[in-house]
């Protein structure tokens, strides 16, 4: 899978891609939860905003940490297709839950940005204002794998053609990645199908294994840049054992076949591209609400609209950005009327994109198998299931 | 205050059967006022002022719903002298709280509730104002929101469409960070059906969406009346939580194909 490279060594933060030679000979260490405190403390002094999980609201989800008590420590999840609890866990473990109702994108792509505003003087003249400030400078803590692939997937959308967002560009090479490779997979986990893993392979700073035995609680971690490295140095920490090491590898390495669902092993670009007609989206279109949770929760999504604000003198407006969906009505709106105005039309498009048009576009899938549309859609379509119709239906009308 | 350089447009703030709750959130503007008695010459507004100067009027705000046959005469008239009438709150727009008279006898509440039924004179249904004349523009709420009617006094001045989205409340908890009270607690909520306006106020404090904006304009409401039984609502629940601010008007985007426009 191709890595995003933008922006990378031109400011602090990026992680670097490992060459062959760094992978071989790869920096490890093992830090205890002390450890993981004074690494929040180190990045926060170090003037960065920390972002990670913490429990609220019944849910494990993304907010600003100031300390790693804040870390969700004996929180699970149980999720399944429209559901999600969170259940308590008896080992203490801080990143034993699966992803919750927020993805990084609701920091480094927020819902609404300010672009520029615009001032009519008394003569009539225009004064025009760069409106994005300076942008915080991040430092994600537990960063699951498939996001860090999603990350990558915002980076070629975002910032890898002609015309980038300089918003996210600046946020992205700003943020730190701490990843925590994933050894508790959900019911609607399925990264393994869409060619990922639970393992952190590449764009991380530091990569995190939680590993918890009769010897303690401990992170078995990765080195992923240099910025990582003198992070890393900043703390208290200790050379990686080979038990620590051992447990770290094979927890992430059992993880890999406890995904909970699969993606069915077709060729989804050819499938979805092949099945506009399909019967299986009347089925769809008629469970689907339409309501967009599905694309507001998706990582990669990225879809926005701009909005114009003006006050009641109309001296003074404003260009905000804002997410949008496919889900919307207005979304496919030209002169005289939207062109997608059926559910069928709609979901047919987003799940074409995300699986099929978006290899066209960039290169590569939309779609990470983190399952949170699954999970957090209120009736529970399951994509995965959606596939697997629209592959029998296939089929089906190949033997005919 | 600059002096005009030609006549300001004139707005009517008008009322039929309702609470003045929406009307209210015009005079809760309070840093905004000034600004709007600059642009606009507030020519009818009883909640404001007694003095009330004649039509034509270029902007009708109308509040409430048609329940006299008085009304039904009044809102033809206002609508002969108003260039752009727009509606303002649930019962305008889709008849309001008193429209569950539309599933009932009416006669039988005049004779059980009052000492002198004779003296009630009313329709046996609330309606909404498009109902009887052509609207510009609805602004949804039980109450509108204070923002939105900005949005739309401003996009009038302007010349150009207000931006009211018409999608799911869905969006807004998601853009407020506010985790799915259906699918995290199990809570009925009719956010995935409604439409946004409110700013997903209730979810955010833990609980359902009760729909107070009506329905979104692709509301997929057979799809989610099962999820409102499983989370424990019996069918007489589940009509009371869609009837209760807005009539009917769930009823029927239940059963429309096509998204109305």
């Amino acid at each position: 899978m191709a890595v995003t490279k933008h922006g990378e060594g031109t400011s602090r933060g990026k992680a670097t891609a490992r060459t062959e030679a760094t992978a071989r000979t790869e920096a490890t260490a093992v830090i205890d939860r002390a450890g993981l405190d004074a690494l929040i403390k180190t990045l926060t002094a170090d003037g960065r905003t920390v972002i990670g999980p913490t429990v609220r609201d019944g849910a494990v989800t993304l907010a600003e940490l100031d300390s790693a008590d804040a870390l969700p420590w004996g929180w699970g999840t149980e999720l399944d297709a429209g559901h999600y609890r969170l259940v308590r866990r008896t080992d203490g473990a801080g990143f034993a839950h699966s992803s919750g109702p927020q993805s990084w994108k609701t920091f480094l792509h927020p819902q609404r940005e300010k672009l520029w505003s615009a001032e009519r003087g008394p003569d009539g003249a225009l004064t025009v204002r760069d409106e994005r400030g300076e942008q915080p400078s991040y430092a994600f803590l537990g960063v699951r794998p498939c996001d860090l692939r999603a990350i990558a997937i915002q980076d070629r959308v975002l910032a890898g053609g002609r015309f980038a967002d300089d918003g996210y560009q600046e946020r992205r090479r700003g943020a730190l990645l701490i990843a925590a490779e994933c050894t508790e997979p959900g019911a609607t986990c399925f990264c393994v199908s869409m060619q990922g893993g639970p393992a952190a392979d590449a764009g991380f700073d530091l990569a995190l294994t939680e590993v918890i035995s009769d010897l303690g609680h401990r992170f078995f971690v990765r080195v992923g840049s240099e910025e990582g490295a003198r992070l890393l140095a900043a703390v208290p920490h200790e050379v990686a054992d080979m038990d620590t090491e051992a447990r770290a590898r094979g927890g992430v390495s059992l993880a890999r076949d406890r995904m909970g669902r699969a993606m069915p092993p077709v060729d989804l670009r050819t499938l979805l591209g092949a099945s506009p007609e399909s019967e299986r989206w009347d089925d769809l279109a008629s469970r689907c609400l339409t309501c967009g949770n599905c694309t507001m929760v998706c990582p990669t999504c990225f879809c926005t609209t701009t909005e114009e604000v003006t006050d009641l003198t109309g001296d003074h407006a404003e260009r905000w950005q804002r997410w949008d969906s496919c889900f919307d009505l207005d979304f496919s709106y030209v002169h005289g009327g939207a062109v997608r105005t059926s559910a069928r039309s709609r979901h047919r498009q987003w799940l074409t994109h995300k699986l099929s048009t978006w290899h066209d576009q960039f290169g590569s899938s939309g779609c990470v198998g983190c399952g949170r549309c699954v999970t957090w859609c209120p009736v529970g379509i399951d994509l995965t299931q959606e596939v697997a119709a629209l592959a029998a239906e296939r089929e089906g009308a190949d033997d005919e | 205050m600059n002096t005009p350089q030609r006549a300001l447009p004139k707005l009517a703030v008008v009322k039929l059967a309702s609470c003045d709750g929406c009307q209210l959130t015009l005079l809760n503007c309070e840093d905004e006022l000034l600004a709007l008695a600059g642009q606009v010459e507030i020519a009818h507004f009883l909640e404001a002022s007694s003095v009330v100067r004649p039509g034509p009027y270029d902007l009708t705000l109308v509040e409430g719903s048609v329940t006299t046959a008085d009304d039904a005469l009044r809102i033809r008239r206002i609508r002969a002298e108003s260039r752009h009438l727009v509606t303002i709150g649930a019962c305008a727009t889709a008849g309001g709280i008193q429209a569950l008279r539309n599933f009932a006898d009416v006669d039988e509440f005049r004779r059980t509730v009052y000492a002198r039924p004779d003296y009630i004179d009313t329709l046996a249904t609330s309606t909404p104002v498009s109902a009887h004349v052509d609207v510009d523009f609805e602004l949804r709420g039980c109450p509108i929101d204070r923002g939105q009617l900005l949005e739309v006094i401003t996009a009038y001045l302007a010349g150009r469409k207000p931006d009211i989205p018409d999608h799911s409340v869905c969006f807004d908890c998601k853009r407020r960070r506010t985790v799915c009270v259906t699918v995290a607690h199990g809570t009925p909520c009719l956010g995935p059906v409604t439409h946004a306006g409110c700013g997903a106020i209730c979810p955010a404090y833990g609980r359902g969406c009760y729909g107070c904006f009506g329905p979104g304009r692709s509301a997929n409401l057979p799809a989610l009346i099962p999820l409102l039984r499983r989370d424990g609502m019996d069918e007489a629940a589940v009509e009371r939580f869609l009837r209760t601010f807005n009539a009917a008007a769930f009823d029927e985007a239940a059963f429309d194909e096509e998204p109305r426009s």
